[in-house]
Formats: structure tokens, sequence, C-alpha cells
């Protein structure tokens, strides 16, 4: 099995604190890894060093090694756009940008210079169907991202990073402000999506980690407390926090 | 004693409204008592011909010009220049001690009276780099004038962009100039319009710094090195020296009516840019 990530030694610091300690792990390709725990476990904060979006906070700093594909992401003359454009991410809250549907679709797409529109209109059109949305809004496509219902936001958020066909996607709570029939559409694009990228679902919906995720970690106090299969971590956790977590004594 | 929160309500409606509607009155009868005096002095003879006898006959066309190209100069010159640095303060610098001195800077530089302003213009443009009393000179003050408060603004306008437009910007790829070009500077537009529009009306309406720069010339000027006078240091100059009471409204009034027609056609043009956004 292909490893995408492997994270050595990982602490990250925020000023003085340290918010996460000593991560080591590997994160294979083509599979959705799942990352659950209580707020404040340091899992968003993981989740956005493998993109570097905590670059943009002042005064994060990290020791150790993320590499992806075997190379750090970290040294000093590492592209961060070209990381970005190959590690997609969306965020807990949709936040499309103020401008149509179709220009949401393609922005990062124009970024990177390619403008005929026979090009983009199919690739507005793959992407938003792999998002579960293309059905609802291909009529529409010139209305602002802003006039969506919250869940076609973040499937819009969704179709957005598909667009830049990246290796990896990370989601951030991508459910968290969405009823179930927009999440389950949500889940059902992940799962299928699978196939041809790396899924790194952080969730504080530990039945959502049980159903979409084939690997699920569990963090704690900027620990990774426990890794495995979805499946041993559900049923035969090795670590007790993890089966009070999971069973929902504490968080 | 508790007030019944009704009452209270009823109280600072009374307060807040009664304040709103005497701002209102005191604006409109200002207006209106320019309007009334001046308007009946207005003609189209009145703004395409030149004053004669010192301006106590005659229209005011030179001083038109001088109105229009003097703002022009300084907004042509302090918009980029503002826009650009508010760009790089909240974008491209780290909140530290350099960009508190930097925006506390401007902050004092918008408060100065536009006498000091006149005064740098004057020993500055026109004595030391030899520009003299000229459109040039006038227009370089006008616009070291209005940059503070073209580079607040427009701050002010760029740090309302929401983060989250930026966060996803940066995630989808984009280098910090192409999230500058393609997310914040549209999203600020309205408010760097507003700081913008404020500008012109200062410029326009500037009296102190304009005469110790620009002159009070009233020849049509035929390049930047002639001086010039605006309509704002002409009305000046016929009320002060007790030329003519009846040119001097005249000429006011035509001041309000201009920065009227600026703003309403700045906003139009703004509103017709964010329906077509959106």
């Amino acid at each position: 099995m292909k490893t995408k990530f492997h994270i050595k030694d990982l602490d990250l610091f925020f000023k003085e604190e340290k918010v996460l300690k000593q991560i080591n792990f590997e994160i294979p390709a083509n599979k959705i890894l799942g990352i659950i725990g209580p707020s404040g476990s340091g899992k968003t904060t993981f989740l956005r060093a493998l993109n570097r979006m905590n670059d943009l906070e002042d005064g994060t700093r990290i020791e150790g090694n993320i590499l992806l594909d075997e190379e750090d992401i970290y040294k000093p003359d590492y592209d961060v756009v070209a990381l970005r454009k190959k590690v997609g991410m969306v965020f807990a809250m949709p936040v499309p940008l103020p401008m149509s549907i179709y220009e949401n679709v393609v922005y990062g797409v124009r970024l990177s210079g390619v403008n005929d529109s026979k090009l983009l209109d199919e690739l507005v059109e793959k992407s938003l169907t792999a998002s579960y949305l293309w059905d609802e809004v291909k009529d529409r496509l010139k209305t602002s991202g802003m006039r969506l219902s919250g869940g076609q936001q973040q499937r819009l958020c969704l179709a957005r990073v598909l667009a830049m066909e990246p290796e990896v996607i990370l989601l951030d709570e991508p459910c968290s402000g969405l009823d179930p029939i927009s999440t389950a559409k949500i889940e059902d694009a992940l799962t299928v999506l699978k196939k041809d990228y790396t899924i790194i679902l952080v969730t504080n919906n530990t039945k959502q980690a049980a159903r979409v995720a084939d690997n699920t970690a569990f963090f704690l106090m900027g620990e990774l407390i426990e890794i495995g299969s979805t499946g041993q971590i559900f049923t035969t956790p090795n670590r007790i926090e993890t089966n009070d977590y999971i069973t929902g004594r504490f968080g | 004693m508790r007030i019944h929160p009704r009452y209270t309500q009823r109280g600072a409606i009374a307060v807040l409204g009664g304040a709103t509607l005497l701002t209102l009155l005191i604006l409109a009868f200002i207006i209106f008592f320019i309007l009334e005096k001046g308007l009946p002095g207005i003609s189209l003879s009145f703004l395409t011909t030149n004053p004669t006898d010192m301006g106590r006959a005659g229209g005011i066309f030179p001083t038109l010009i001088g109105t229009i190209i003097l703002p022009l100069l300084a907004i042509i010159i302090a918009t980029p220049l503002g826009i650009f640095t508010s760009v790089y303060l909240s974008e491209y610098t780290k909140e530290n001690k350099a960009t508190r001195i930097i925006r506390f800077g401007t902050d004092c530089l918008a408060g100065i009276p536009s006498i000091i302003f006149g005064l740098f213009g004057y020993i500055f443009f026109v004595v030391t780099l030899g520009f003299g009393w000229s459109i040039l000179s006038g227009g370089l003050t006008l616009a070291v004038m209005i940059l503070p408060t073209i580079i607040r603004t427009s701050e002010e306008a760029i740090r309302a962009v929401p983060k989250s437009y930026r966060e996803v910007s940066f995630s989808l790829g984009a280098t910090s100039w192409q999230t500058v070009k393609k997310v914040i500077l549209p999203n600020a537009l309205p408010g760097i319009v507003t700081g913008i529009m404020l500008s012109i009306g200062r410029a326009i309406g500037e009296t102190a710094a304009v005469i110790f720069t620009a002159g009070s010339s009233l020849r049509i000027p035929s390049s930047v090195f002639d001086s010039t006078r605006t309509m704002a240091v002409h009305f000046y100059i016929l009320a002060r020296e007790g030329i003519s009471a009846e040119n001097a409204y005249a000429t006011a009034a035509t001041l309000i009516i201009a920065v009227l027609i600026v703003n309403l056609s700045a906003y139009w043009l703004m509103h017709r840019f964010i329906a077509k956004r959106s």
C-alpha cells in the first residue's frame, strides 16, 4: 500500500504553547482517514499543517517533518502554492467566494492560467457532478454561489477543490452545520472519490467516521492516542481513552 | 424606581430620531440657504464666460477648469499610492511595532490642518522644486493632503473583507497578489470608493492649501506649470475682499452642485459594479 503522508516526530507550537506533541504515523493513499477527538484536541491544527494553512497564523512553528510522497513540505524552498494545489481543503464553514457558482468552481484553475472556456465548462460539469451538486445548479451556474443553501454551498466548496484535480482532500468538519440529507450526499461523494484521492476527514461526529472512514485516528490533548482500521478502533480499541470517547463517556 | 422598558424604548426612539432629524435639518438648511442665494446667479453664460473686473462681473469659467483639474490631478496621484500602501500594510506585513507606528503616523497626518499642508507645499513644491504657483504644485499638495485619508479608509475596507475569503483563496493555491486582485480589492471596493469620494470632496472644497500652492490666477491655464484658481478660492476672494456677494453665492452654489454630481455618479457607478458581480 502506497504511503501519501509520512508524519515524523511532529511538534507544533502556537507561540509558547505546544499544540501537537510527537505525532508519528503514515497516511495511506486512496483511503479515507477519519480523525476524531474532542474540541481542542489539535485535530484541525494537524489538518491545517498538511497544506501549511497554519503558516497564515502568526506565531505558529513546527518541529519534526511532514513528508508528502517522501518530500518534506516544510523544507525551506518548498513551493507552498504548488502544495496547496496538490492538497485541497474544505473548511468547516462553507465559504463560497462572492462570485458566480461557475467562477467559484474554476477559481483555482484560472489562477493556474487555464482560460480555455470549453475546458473550463467540462471541468465545471465534472466537478459539480462528482460533488453531487450538478443536477441542482446546472441551470443557474451564473448566479452567485452565496445564494445556495448551506448544504449546497458546502458541496460547491468540495467541487471547487475537485476542479483543481488535487491528490489529497482535507476536510475540516465539513458537515458540522449541515442537515442529514446534505451530510449523506457529501459522505456518498467521499466514498466514491477515494478511488482517485487520498481523503483526510476531521469530524466531531464519531458516527460519521465510523460510516465513511477506512482508518480512524483518535487525537486527545494534542497527542495521537491511537490509530487503526475503523473497524478495530470502534469495536476493540486498545486504549481506554479511545474507548471512553467513542462510547460517549467524555468529549 | 424602575421605568418600564416600554417607556425607555419610546424615550430612546425620541432621542435617536430627534438627533437624526436635527442633523438633517441643519444640513438641509445650509444647502437651501446657499442655493437660494446662489441659484439666481447661475446661468449658462455664468458657467462658460471669463470673469471681468476681478470677478465683479462675468462668469467663472476659468475656476471651473481649476476646480476640475486640481482635484483630478490629486486623485490620480493619491489613489494608486494610497491603495497600494494600504494593501501592503494590511496584506503583506505582519502586525508589529513598525506597522502600528505607520498607522499612527497616517492618523496624525489625516488630522493636520490643511494650511500646514499648504505651507509645506509652498516651501517644497513651489520654492525648493521650483514648480512655482502652479497646477502641479497645487495638485501634488492636495495629493499629499488626502493621501492619509485614502490609506486609512482603504485599509479599513480591506480589513473588513472576511478572513475566510483569504483562507479559501490561499487554500486553492493563490498567491498573495492573486488573492488581493481577485478577492480582496473587488470586495473592498465600496469602502475604498467611499474614502476616495470623501477625499475628492475635501480636495474640491480646499482653499488654504490651494492659495499657497496653485495661486489664484484667473487666466485659463495652458500647462501644469500655470497658476489657476479653484471655485473655492474664487468664492473666498470674492467674499473676503467684498468684491461681489452675489457672484460669491453663485460660485458657492455651483460648487455644491458639482460635489453632488460627483458623489451621485460615483455611487451610481459603484452600484452598477456591485450589481454586476452578484
